[in-house]
C-alpha cells in the first residue's frame, strides 16, 4: 500500500540520515569522531544504546506498518466480520513492561559506572583554570611551572590530562565576579561539556590522542553572541607545546620611540585599549582577553576572526558591529589610528 | 429554586440595578464575550490557540531562514533571540496547552454526562485571563522588544544586568498571567471530571481522554505553583532590586534551574498526556476494537504522572551535579520510560486484529504513535547521562523534542480536530484534503526534524543564531528549513479544509457519524447549551458502544436491534435546563492583569494600584454575583415566554452548577 510504503521511505531516510553521520566530511565537531579518550567512552556507550533503540524502532514501525496493511478496511469487498473485541491480555502486557525494563536495566549498568570514570580526577594533569566571558573564553595555567593567562585558544600536550577547573567563584581585585552568565565549554571531539556557573566551580578533563585543532564552543545561551563564542583547542606533541610555554612566558614587546609600531603603542596606552586589556608589564585591564601575545594566536574575538591585520583592522574599526553585544566598544579611531594599532598589535607575538 | 428556562430564550433581567447590568442575551458577539458555556468557551480555546499556533510558525520559518544556510542575514542576532524564545514560549504556553485546554473544557463534560464544568464563570475567566496574558506577552514586539532570554529564562542571563530593557519582563508577568489561567482550568476540570459524573461512570469507565485529562490537570496544579515562585523571585530581582539569583551578591543561580525544571519536566507530560488521551479515543473507534488493556493505560498514565516529579535535573546533566545526582536522574530518566513504552504497545494492541477504516483522524493518530516512538527512543539516550553531556544543548535536542512535542503533542491534537469536528461544527472536514495535510505534514516533519539529530551529533550547538560555513551542517540544516516549508504548506491546506467545510451547506452529519463508543456521540452535533437534555445512566466503560454493539460467541461485535434510538441527532423541541448566566466580571478580571503588569513595568504606580483595585472589585462582584440571574420583578412573570410543559422529566431541571 503506497500510504505505508511512504512512511517507510520516510523512517528509513531517517535512519540511513543518522548513519551518514559517521561518514560526513569535514564535520570539526562531529562527536561521533572522537579523539580522546573521555569523548570514546562516551561513543562507546551511545552507539550500542543507539542500535537497540534502532532494533525498538524497527521493531515498532515494522508491526505499525504491517497492522496497518494487513488489518485496513477493504470496504465493500472486505468480508471480514467486526473484529473480536479484544480488552487486552495480561500476559503479553505483562512482557513489554518488564523485557524494557530489562533492557533498560542493562544500559543502567553500563551507564552508571562510566558516569563515575568520567567523574574520576585524572592524575599529573596539567591544571587550567577557565573562566567564561560574554563573549570569550579565558584560560590560567595555573600549574607553577607555566603560569600561563591565555584566551579562547587552549593549548595542550597530547597524550596528557588537561584539568579544567570552571571557575566561578573567583572575583576581581575590586570584589566584583570574573564570570558573568552562565557558559558551557564544549570541545566535542575531545569530551561531553560541562557549564561554567558563576558562584559555582565545576570540573572536567580533556585529553587529546593525536596533535590538531579541535573546534569547540559556548552550548549554553549567554546572550547576543552565543553564537560566536567559538573555541579552539589546539593539542600538540609536547615538545612543541613546552615551546609555546617558554613564548607566553616572555615579556610583551614594548616599542621604544622609532619603532613602526610606537606610535601604535601609545595609542594603546592613551585611547583607553588598556583599561580593559593586560599587557604584561605595563597595563592592567581587566576586562578583556589578555593581549601580551595575542598575534601568537590563529584567532581573536571568541575565535570568531582569523587572526590577520586585514581582520583586526576591520574589528578595531567597529566590534560591536563585528560581533554583536560585544563588550569591547566602537572607539571611533581614524583609519590612521587603526592601521597603527594593528601594526602594533602584530608585534604582541 | 427559581423558574426554569426554555432553553435559546433569553433570561429575565437581574433584579439588582447594578451600575454594570448583568449581561442576558447568548446571542451574537456580546453572547459569546460574555459566555459561560464550557462549549463556546472551548472553541474561543481553540481558535485563539491556533492563531498563536500561526503566529508561533511564522516565528519558526523564520528562525529556519536564518539557518538554511551559514551566516544569513534574514535576522539579526537581537531578533533572532527575541524570535526563537518566543516561539518556544509561545508553542508551549499559548499553543499546546491551551489547545489541550480547549479539548478538556469542549469534552470532558460532554464524555462525562454533565451538563458544565463545575465552575462555568471561573472557566471563562480561565480562557480571558489565557488570552490577555498572550496578548500581554505579544504586545512587547510593539513596546521595545520581545522576551529575549529563552523558554527557560536561565538566570543570570535573564537578570537586569544581562537584560536591562523590558524584554524580560514581559516574559515574566506574562507567564504569572499564563499561570493563573492554568490554574483555574486546572481546579475546575479535577472538580468536574472527580463530582460531576453521570450516575454510573464509575472511574474505570471513564473515557481515556478524561483519565489523561485528569492526570494532566493535577501536574499543573502541583507544578504551576513551582514556576510561580520561580518567576515572583526574578519579578523582586528585577523589579525591586533582589538578589534571589544573583551570584555577585552569593546567590546560586542553580536554584532558578531546579526551581524551573520541577515545573518543566512535569510540564511536558502536561504536555503529550492529553494528546495521549486523544489518540487513545480515536484509535479504538477506527479499530472497531476497545482500547487494548484499559487499565494498564490508566495506571501507566498515572504512573508518568508521579514519576514526571523526579526526572528534572536530566535537563542539567552538564550543570556538575556531580556524578551521585545525575546517576539517579539518569536511573529514575530510563525507567519513565518503561510505562510510556506500554503505551505504545498498547496501541500496537489496539490496532492488532481490528478492522482499520483509515481516515484523516486515524492517520494523525497512528503519526502520533509513530513519531512519538521516535522522540521516546531519543529520550532514553539522554538518561545515559554521559552521552547526554555531548547532546545537551545541541540540535540533537531540538530534534528529540519537537519529536515528542510536535510529532507527539500536535499529531495528537489535530487527529482529536479531525475526529471531534464534526461534533462541534455539525460538519465533516474534508478527508481527502486531510490526507494531503496528512502526508505534508508528516513528510515536512521528518524532513524538518529527523537532520536535526544529525546536526546535533555533528555539534550544531542550539540558540546560536549563526554557524560559519565548514562546520558540515549546511546541507542538513537546508533540508531542515525546506521541510519548515512544507509543513506551513500542510497547514495552509488545513486552513482551506477548515473554511470549505465552513462554507460548504452539507447536511448535518447527525449524532455519531463515525459509528464511535463514547457518551459525546449520543446527543445532537452541535450539542445543545445543556448538552444532555436527560440525564445519561453509564452502565459500561464505551456506553455508546455497547448500547450499539452486543458481543457473539467468538467476542466478536454484532449490531443489536433495537427498535428505539440510541443517540439523540436533533435538538428536541421543548427541554427546559436551568443553565448558569452569562456574566462580564469574569472579564473584567481578567483584562485587569495586564493593566497591573503594565503599571508594574512602566513603574506607573497609580496604573497598577488602580487596576488591582477593579481587579478585587471584580473579584468580590463575581463572587456576589449568583450563578444564575435571579428573575426581575420589575419585569414581571410575562416575560418569561410560553407557560412551561410541566410535564417535562424532572432531570431535565436540574442545575449543572450550584455556584462558582
Amino acid at each position: 500500500m503506497g500510504v505505508s510504503r511512504r512512511r517507510g521511505a520516510v523512517a528509513l531516510a531517517v535512519g540511513i540520515g543518522l548513519l551518514m553521520t559517521a561518514c560526513a566530511k569535514h564535520a570539526p565537531q562531529d562527536t561521533l569522531k572522537p579523539n580522546g579518550p573521555a569523548a570514546r567512552t562516551i561513543d562507546h556507550l551511545y552507539v550500542p544504546v543507539f542500535w537497540i533503540a534502532a532494533v525498538i524502532f524497527v521493531l515498532v514501525q515494522g508491526l505499525l506498518l504491517v497492522f496497518l496493511f494487513k488489518y485496513r478496511d477493504r470496504g465493500e469487498r472486505d468480508e471480514r466480520p467486526e473484529p473480536v473485541q479484544l480488552h487486552g491480555n495480561t500476559k503479553l502486557e505483562f512482557g513489554w513492561t518488564v523485557v524494557p525494563a530489562v533492557l533498560l536495566a542493562l544500559v543502567a549498568a553500563a551507564t552508571l559506572p562510566t558516569i563515575f570514570k568520567l567523574a574520576k580526577k585524572p592524575t599529573n594533569p596539567i591544571n587550567v583554570t577557565v573562566v567564561g566571558h560574554q563573549f570569550w573564553w579565558e584560560y590560567r595555567y595555573t600549574d607553577p611551572d607555566i603560569g600561563v593567562v591565555t584566551a579562547n585558544e587552549l593549548h595542550m600536550p597530547v597524550g596528557r590530562d588537561v584539568y579544567i577547573t570552571e571557575d566561578g567563584t573567583l572575583r576581581k581585585p575590586d570584589g566584583t565576579l570574573d564570570a558573568d552568565v552562565i557558559h558551557s565549554f564544549w570541545v566535542p571531539r575531545l569530551n561531553g561539556k560541562t557549564d561554567m556557573i558563576p558562584g559555582r566551580v565545576n570540573h572536567m578533563k580533556l585529553k587529546a590522542d593525536t596533535p590538531g585543532v579541535y573546534l569547540g564552543q559556548c552550548t549554553e545561551f549567554c546572550g547576543l553572541s552565543h553564537a560566536n563564542m567559538r573555541l579552539k583547542a589546539i593539542a600538540e606533541t609536547p615538545a612543541e607545546f613546552d615551546a609555546w610555554v617558554q613564548t607566553m612566558k616572555k615579556p610583551a614587546a614594548t616599542p621604544v620611540d622609532g619603532d613602526p609600531a610606537f606610535a601604535g603603542y601609545q595609542l594603546f596606552t592613551s585611547r583607553g585599549c588598556a583599561g580593559c586589556h593586560t599587557v604584561d608589564g605595563y597595563t592592567e585591564g581587566l576586562v578583556g582577553p589578555n593581549l601580551t601575545h595575542v598575534y601568537s594566536r590563529t584567532s581573536f574575538a571568541g575565535a570568531l576572526f582569523d587572526m590577520s591585520p586585514a581582520n583586526l583592522s576591520k574589528w578595531l574599526r567597529n566590534p560591536p558591529g563585528e560581533k554583536p553585544g560585544s563588550r569591547m566598544p566602537n572607539l571611533n579611531l581614524t583609519p590612521d589610528e587603526i592601521s597603527k594599532l594593528v601594526a602594533y598589535l602584530e608585534t604582541l607575538k | 429554586m427559581t423558574e426554569p428556562i426554555a432553553y435559546g430564550q433569553t433570561p429575565p433581567l437581574t433584579a439588582r440595578r447594578s451600575l454594570l447590568r448583568r449581561p442576558t442575551s447568548t446571542a451574537g458577539l456580546w453572547g459569546w464575550i460574555t459566555t459561560v458555556d464550557h462549549k463556546r468557551i472551548g472553541i474561543m480555546y481553540g481558535v485563539s490557540a491556533f492563531v498563536f499556533f500561526l503566529l508561533g510558525g511564522i516565528e519558526a520559518l523564520l528562525l529556519r531562514l536564518q539557518l538554511g544556510g551559514p551566516n544569513q542575514h534574514v535576522l539579526s542576532a537581537s531578533a533572532y533571540n527575541q524570535v526563537f524564545t518566543m516561539h518556544g514560549t509561545t508553542m508551549i504556553f499559548l499553543v499546546i496547552m491551551p489547545m489541550a485546554a480547549a479539548f478538556a473544557n469542549y469534552l470532558v463534560p460532554i464524555m462525562i454526562g454533565a451538563r458544565d464544568v463545575a465552575f462555568p464563570r471561573l472557566n471563562a475567566f480561565g480562557f480571558w485571563t489565557f488570552l490577555a496574558g498572550g496578548l500581554f506577552m505579544y504586545s512587547s514586539f510593539l513596546l521595545g522588544g520581545a522576551p529575549n532570554g529563552g523558554w527557560f529564562g536561565y538566570v543570570p542571563q535573564t537578570l537586569k544586568a544581562y537584560s536591562p530593557g523590558h524584554n524580560i519582563d514581559f516574559w515574566v508577568f506574562g507567564l504569572q498571567i499564563l499561570g493563573i489561567a492554568s490554574l483555574t482550568g486546572a481546579i475546575n476540570l479535577i472538580v468536574t471530571i472527580i463530582n460531576m459524573r453521570a450516575p454510573g461512570m464509575s472511574f474505570m469507565r471513564m473515557p481515556i481522554f478524561v483519565w489523561m485529562s485528569l492526570v494532566a490537570q493535577f501536574l499543573l496544579l502541583f507544578a504551576l505553583p513551582v514556576i510561580t515562585v520561580a518567576l515572583f523571585l526574578l519579578m523582586f530581582d528585577r523589579q525591586f532590586g533582589g538578589h534571589f539569583f544573583d551570584a555577585q551578591a552569593g546567590a546560586d543561580p542553580l536554584l532558578w534551574q531546579h526551581l524551573f525544571w520541577i515545573f518543566g519536566h512535569p510540564e511536558v507530560y502536561i504536555l503529550i498526556l492529553p494528546a495521549m488521551g486523544i489518540v487513545s479515543e480515536v484509535l479504538p473507534v477506527y479499530a472497531r476494537k476497545p482500547l487494548f488493556g484499559y487499565a494498564v493505560k490508566v495506571f501507566s498514565g498515572i504512573a508518568i504522572g508521579f514519576m514526571g516529579w523526579g526526572v528534572w535535573a536530566h535537563h542539567m546533566f552538564a550543570t556538575g551535579l556531580g556524578p551521585v545526582a545525575i546517576s539517579a536522574f539518569g536511573l529514575s530518566t530510563m525507567f519513565i520510560a518503561v510505562p510510556t513504552g506500554v503505551k505504545i504497545f498498547n496501541w500496537l494492541g489496539t490496532l492488532w486484529g481490528g478492522k482499520l477504516r483509515i481516515t484523516t483522524p486515524f492517520l494523525f493518530a497512528v503519526g502520533f504513535v509513530a513519531m512519538f516512538t521516535i522522540g521516546g527512543l531519543s529520550g532514553v539516550t539522554h538518561a545515559v547521562v554521559p552521552a547526554d553531556t555531548q547532546q545537551t544543548d545541541t540540535y540533537y535536542i531540538v530534534a528529540h523534542f519537537h519529536y515528542v512535542m510536535f510529532g507527539g503533542s500536535i499529531f495528537g491534537l489535530f487527529a482529536g480536530v479531525y475526529y471531534w469536528a464534526p461534533k462541534v461544527t455539525g460538519k465533516m472536514l474534508s478527508d481527502f484534503l486531510g490526507k494531503i495535510h496528512f502526508w505534508l505534514m508528516l513528510v515536512g516533519f521528518n524532513l524538518t526534524f529527523g537532520p536535526m539529530h544529525i546536526l546535533g551529533l555533528q555539534g550544531q550547538p542550539r540558540r546560536i543564531y549563526t554557524y560559519p560555513a565548514g562546520r558540515g551542517w549546511e546541507f542538513w540544516n537546508l533540508v531542515s528549513t525546506i521541510g519548515a516549508f512544507t509543513i506551513a504548506a500542510s497547514i495552509v491546506v488545513f486552513i482551506v479544509n477548515v473554511i470549505r467545510t465552513k462554507i460548504s451547506d452539507q447536511p448535518n452529519v447527525g449524532a455519531d457519524p463515525w459509528d464511535a463508543r463514547t457518551l459525546e456521540w449520543t446527543i445532537p452535533s452541535p450539542p445543545p447549551e445543556y448538552n444532555f437534555a436527560e440525564e445519561p445512566l453509564v452502565t459500561a466503560r464505551d456506553e455508546l458502544w455497547h448500547r450499539k454493539y452486543d458481543e457473539d460467541g467468538d467476542g466478536r461485535a454484532i449490531r443489536r436491534e433495537l427498535d428505539y434510538p440510541v443517540v439523540m441527532d436533533e435538538v428536541p423541541d421543548e427541554v427546559h435546563v436551568h443553565m448558569p448566566s452569562p456574566s462580564y466580571w469574569p472579564l473584567v478580571a481578567s483584562f485587569t492583569l495586564p493593566a497591573v503588569a503594565y503599571g508594574m513595568i512602566y513603574r506607573a504606580w497609580p496604573v497598577a494600584i488602580a487596576a488591582g483595585v477593579v481587579e478585587i472589585t471584580a473579584l468580590y462582584s463575581w463572587a456576589l454575583e449568583p450563578s444564575t440571574a435571579p428573575p426581575d420583578p420589575d419585569e414581571g412573570t410575562e416575560d418569561h415566554g410560553p407557560e412551561l410543559d410541566s410535564g417535562e422529566p424532572a432531570a431535565a431541571e436540574l442545575e449543572t452548577a450550584d455556584a462558582d
